[in-house]
């Protein structure tokens, strides 16, 4: 049977704070949906980091300009929910 | 006059002790931090002993976003870096934005790191691959990160002189105060106790295979048997002496006085060693002679060889005995990239109480060597200048001169 993933803010924070860490100051845990990578602290490598982290937990592939387009949460959830992503 | 360039910050991690006053402490009593080595298993390994940074609990210095993209060896640095700036009473945002520039020395860069990620490029593939390994393991990786860390933006740089790089670390921040930056973070921390930086090491033929703690690492003594690596270092703000009053910095350890820097010839090449010469020119540099020299911190090999090669230099350059030689790094291990950094704060430190630090763990020196080893207690004596020599494999030389503050 295949179900279709759905990767939560939930998620993505959690794998976020696991690959990259969390700035000072910033509460992850907050309405941060809309608000820019760059103004939580992360950078393109940051970014790359998480994204790997998706791809390997999730078992999905990720186009590499997601790191440039997805400029922020839910820009990048909306991008990975959207990828068609399935597991067995 | 050129200007001076003086030494206002220092910052310690070493196997003796994590900050500068547990070092200081445990160097003066003669405590050794070498032991069995229990960052990786080297059972398997015919060296099996190091000189590892004791209490270091990453968590506690280094802030969650960079936990991720950072070696032990950055993070040690970072920590170093940190005391340094502490101990110096600088707020790099009261200093002018080019104000503040950073150089240090590397060996083989991060290695432990950049081993984690080998092993998982082809264990799992590369996927699981860090993207932090881009620079994490780069040898410049302690400078960018000190310099990112602190928004220091003046001139910057990395040394690789391996085991000389330390001094050529200061000499190079020196150059740079000169130039006219007025405050330059400098000297050197290094750690590669993993198999990556365990094996070059072995293939080089210079590591003690004594595996007892006690009597593995024993410089200028008639039994010594090679060295034992060790992990970390000194972090030293050097400042323009001006720039430095006109502040009011709490204290000025010493002046960085007289540098040098010398190449062995090749092996069998026709030139003699260059080690005297190093030393030589660093106490011409300082506008001294050598009977201005108080006291020697030694490059201490701990291989017989290089022990009389050194001995023979001082000798050259002292005379036979003339001078008090220490080599405190008989307690620590060679921290590599870290060694001579450290072994010019533990200098300054010198300078400031008055008392030259005994070499660990060693009872005498081979009387053959005709040098005058401070051994057992640490030794009182009036001290204005220090000489900190080392060498690095490949032919590397370099001698530093402080002298105590006025």
């Amino acid at each position: 049977m295949t179900t279709q993933i759905t990767v939560t803010l939930a998620d993505l924070t959690r794998m976020l704070r696991e690959s990259a860490g969390e700035e000072e100051g910033v509460d992850l845990d907050g309405d941060v949906l809309n608000t820019t990578f760059i103004d939580l602290g992360y950078d393109s490598l940051a970014l790359l980091q998480v994204i790997g982290l998706i791809q390997r937990e999730y078992g999905i592939t990720i186009p590499d300009d997601a790191v440039a387009d997805a400029e922020t949460p839910g820009a990048l959830l909306a991008l990975v929910n959207a990828s068609g992503a399935t597991t067995d | 006059m050129s200007t001076a360039a003086v030494v206002t910050g220092l910052g310690i991690t070493a196997p003796n002790g994590l900050g500068t006053e547990d070092f200081w402490k445990a160097t003066l009593a003669g405590e050794s931090g070498i032991g069995p080595v229990t960052r990786f298993d080297a059972t398997q390994y015919p060296s099996r002993i190091a000189g590892e940074v004791p209490g270091f609990v990453a968590e506690d210095h280094i802030s969650s976003r960079l936990m991720p993209q950072t070696d032990h060896m950055t993070r040690l640095a970072l920590t170093a870096a940190g005391w340094a700036l502490q101990d110096a009473g600088i707020d790099p945002a009261e200093h002018a934005e080019y104000g503040i520039g950073v150089v240090t020395s590397a060996s083989g860069g991060a290695v432990e790191f950049g081993q984690r990620e080998l092993e998982n490029l082809w264990s799992k593939g590369k996927e699981y691959v860090s993207a932090y390994q881009s620079f994490a393991w780069f040898y410049a990786v302690n400078t960018g990160q000190i310099s990112i860390r602190h928004k220091l933006r003046g001139p910057s740089n990395v040394l690789l002189t391996e085991q000389a790089g330390g001094i050529d670390a200061l000499g190079q921040a020196r150059r740079c105060v000169r130039k006219g930056t007025p405050v330059m973070v400098s000297g050197g921390v290094d750690a590669a106790i993993c198999p990556w930086g365990w094996v070059p090491q072995i293939a080089y033929g210079l590591m003690s295979t004594v595996n007892d703690p006690e009597r593995a690492y024993l410089p200028f003594a008639a039994d010594a048997s090679g060295y034992v690596p060790g992990e970390g270092g000194a972090i030293l703000v050097v400042e323009d002496a001006a720039a430095a009053r006109g502040r009011g910095a709490a204290r000025i350890y010493g002046e960085i006085a007289g540098y040098a820097a010398t190449l062995d010839p090749a092996p069998g090449g026709a030139r003699p060693p260059a080690l005297g010469r190093a030393i030589a020119n660093a106490v011409a540099d300082a506008g001294l002679v050598p009977a201005d020299i108080d006291v020697v911190f030694a490059d201490a090999s701990g291989v017989p060889a290089l022990d009389r090669a050194e001995a023979a230099a001082l000798a050259e350059v002292f005379g036979p005995g003339a001078v008090p030689v220490t080599a405190p790094k008989a307690g620590t291990g060679r921290l590599l990239a870290g060694g001579a950094a450290l072994d010019t704060a533990t200098a300054l430190l010198s300078l400031r109480d008055g008392v030259i630090p005994p070499t660990a763990q060693v009872a005498a020196a081979d009387p053959e060597h005709r040098i005058d080893l401070v051994t057992g207690d640490a030794r009182e004596a009036p001290l204005r200048n220090a000489l900190v020599v080392a060498r690095g494999h490949g032919g590397f030389n370099a001698a530093l001169v402080v002298r105590r503050a006025a």
